[in-house]
């Protein structure tokens, strides 16, 4: 993820370690320097993001990452930069919680990465890779959606991916020069008007403005922007709703479950948020039962019953503090869930 | 008698550098002779197409409107990361944090000393009036001991909430700042000297030469409740002796 991302054009990266992504800070240490990118390891989360709001604001493509406790810390920085209209790329490599709950996979932070997360009323572009090769893809599609909208893009991974080894192709590095250029950043007034980064407006009138206008780009978000991957849905009575990890191993549970018979499907949402809601109404009218499966006590069930009212049935399941579901288990629960 | 406008000479005006919107700050305070200062040592510098001004927190929270340079907003105690990751990608550019004693020596410590302790090369202007202004007068980490704020009615006990930081001294301590220096601005004498440490702390970053701080005692008659001289005095006969006046480091 970390050479994805100066295949990109990342050209500024600041973290703190915590695990399980200590892996992306410590090649940015070395690999950012050598394009003649800024990292530096921050005193802090806070700081760091801090850090990648002035980068950002400076007109570079910046990325930080971390983990769960971290992601806490980053989301006062996540809203300024949110208010600023800055884009920005964000991984969480999620752990266990709540608190410090351990450094295994989990998927707890699908709330506070797809619903706000910081104060006042925003929105993060949400992206879940299931494989290394997913996340490279990901991770290019996160900087060109961040630079287009101007809102901040956060990759939802977990500590399977974080740990994985794979084989991947590396995307060709993009031309720095070709990239879309940032005449709002604060590059010095040289011939033009002051350029201000901000999320301040004192005045209820403007700042209503402001947020009616952003609210507008997160409509239109809605509209162009949702990803999503269904597998062997077309003659499905069953499906199953999950994403990242869990997705990769529900791949598994479905060539067993249509072994014995039962037909199974998926469908993976690529982006959390905006979240494929008429997709999951347009199969729940195809299917009798979505079931969504989560390293978590039922985060993302909450949209999928929303996108699929009493269409279908629409049981969970989850694992709680770092298990991670086999095949077999998802498989049990498909069984319990087929009449 | 008539005047001759077209035979008078421009002895003084405005900096260059500032916009025509208002200053919000309250009458007497010394937050608008320090903004005039920083803005005048743009004007010296002839930097206004590259300079950035990180607004704070505060009584100056948008004061990125009365420059005309680029400018952006930081959260509280944040300036000196935010300034960290401008300077760092855009090293042309002249970046200089301007915060108060609560955003630096409370709620932004660490940010404030790590960049300090990194050296990065930026400019902090570090306004300490010993009070949260904007918020209404409460205690801060400044604040003298026995001064009364509204969050420490019977004034700062140490027992309670420690002593006044002396954060330029704090800095002082660290291998990596090149200057260092407290200043005031009760007198002409000493308005000089203040605008001669600005200038000094930018050309400090304009040479490249690495982190400075300017920590400027300042007075808040609103949330002192005092009289702009009152205030003036308080600031030479009280908090000098609690902040001695003076450059901390120098390495320029």
């Amino acid at each position: 993820m970390a050479q994805a991302a100066i295949c990109a054009g990342c050209r500024a990266y600041f973290g703190y370690p915590i695990t399980p992504q200590n892996e992306i800070l410590e090649y940015m240490a070395t690999h950012m320097p050598a394009v003649g990118g800024a990292f530096i390891q921050a005193e802090s989360e806070v700081a760091a993001i801090n850090m990648c709001y002035g980068a950002s604001a400076a007109g570079v493509r910046t990325m930080t990452s971390s983990s769960s406790p971290g992601i806490s810390l980053k989301m006062e920085g996540i809203s300024y930069i949110a208010g600023a209209d800055l884009p920005c790329v964000i991984i969480n490599v999620m752990r266990g919680g709540p608190g410090l709950g351990n450094i295994a996979p989990a998927q707890g932070d699908y709330f506070q990465a797809t619903k706000g997360g910081g104060h006042g009323g925003y929105r993060v572009i949400v992206l879940s890779p299931a494989t290394v090769a997913e996340a490279v893809e990901i991770v290019m599609l996160a900087f060109d959606l961040t630079d287009k909208y101007r809102v901040p893009v956060m990759i939802l991974a977990d500590g399977m991916l974080g740990h994985m080894m794979e084989p991947v192709v590396l995307p060709e590095p993009v031309d720095l020069k070709c990239l879309p250029g940032k005449p709002w950043a604060i590059t010095g007034a040289r011939d033009r008007n002051p350029n201000i980064v901000t999320s301040y407006a004192i005045d209820p009138g403007d700042l209503n403005q402001i947020n009616t206008k952003r609210q507008s780009q997160y409509q239109k978000i809605e509209e162009k922007e949702v990803r999503y991957r269904e597998t062997e849905t077309s003659d499905a009575t069953i499906a199953i709703v999950a994403y990242g990890t869990v997705a990769r191993i529900a791949g598994t549970a479905i060539r067993m479950a249509r072994s014995q018979g039962i037909k199974l499907g998926m469908v993976q949402p690529i982006t959390l948020w905006p979240f494929p809601y008429a997709q999951l109404r347009a199969l729940s009218s195809r299917v009798d039962t979505i079931l969504t499966v989560e390293m978590s006590a039922g985060q993302m069930v909450e949209d999928v019953r929303l996108a699929v009212g009493d269409r279908a049935e629409t049981p969970f399941y989850g694992e709680l503090g770092g298990l991670v579901p086999t095949p077999k288990d998802i498989l049990r629960e498909v069984q319990c869930n087929v009449s | 008698m008539s005047v001759n406008i077209d035979n008078m000479v421009k002895v003084f005006e405005r900096p260059r550098s500032l916009t025509d919107a208002q200053f919000s700050y309250c009458p007497g305070c010394h937050h608008g002779l320090v903004t005039r200062i920083i803005a005048h040592t743009i004007d010296e510098f002839g930097i206004q197409d590259r300079a950035v001004v990180v607004a704070p927190v505060g009584c100056a929270v948008n004061m990125y409107e009365w420059f005309r340079c680029d400018g952006i907003q930081a959260a509280h105690g944040r300036a000196s990361a935010v300034a960290t990751g401008i300077k760092r990608v855009s090293s042309n550019l002249i970046v200089f944090t301007y915060q108060g004693d609560g955003d630096l020596a409370a709620i932004g410590t660490a940010e404030s000393i790590h960049a300090a302790n990194r050296g990065e090369n930026i400019t902090v202007i570090f306004i300490n009036n010993q009070i949260y202004g904007m918020t209404g007068g409460q205690m801060a980490p400044t604040t003298l001991l026995g001064q009364r704020a509204t969050s420490c009615p019977d004034g700062r006990n140490a027992e309670l909430a420690g002593y006044p930081i002396r954060f330029a001294e704090m800095i002082a301590q660290l291998d990596a700042p090149v200057y260092v220096t407290r200043q005031a601005l009760y007198d002409q004498k000493r308005i000089v000297a203040s605008s001669r440490a600005i200038r000094k702390a930018f050309q400090c970053q304009i040479e490249g030469r690495g982190y400075s701080l300017v920590e400027m005692l300042t007075t808040c008659p609103t949330n002192w409740r005092m009289s702009p001289v009152e205030a003036n005095s308080h600031v030479m006969n009280e908090v000098i002796r609690s902040f001695p006046l003076g450059d901390l480091v120098d390495r320029y």
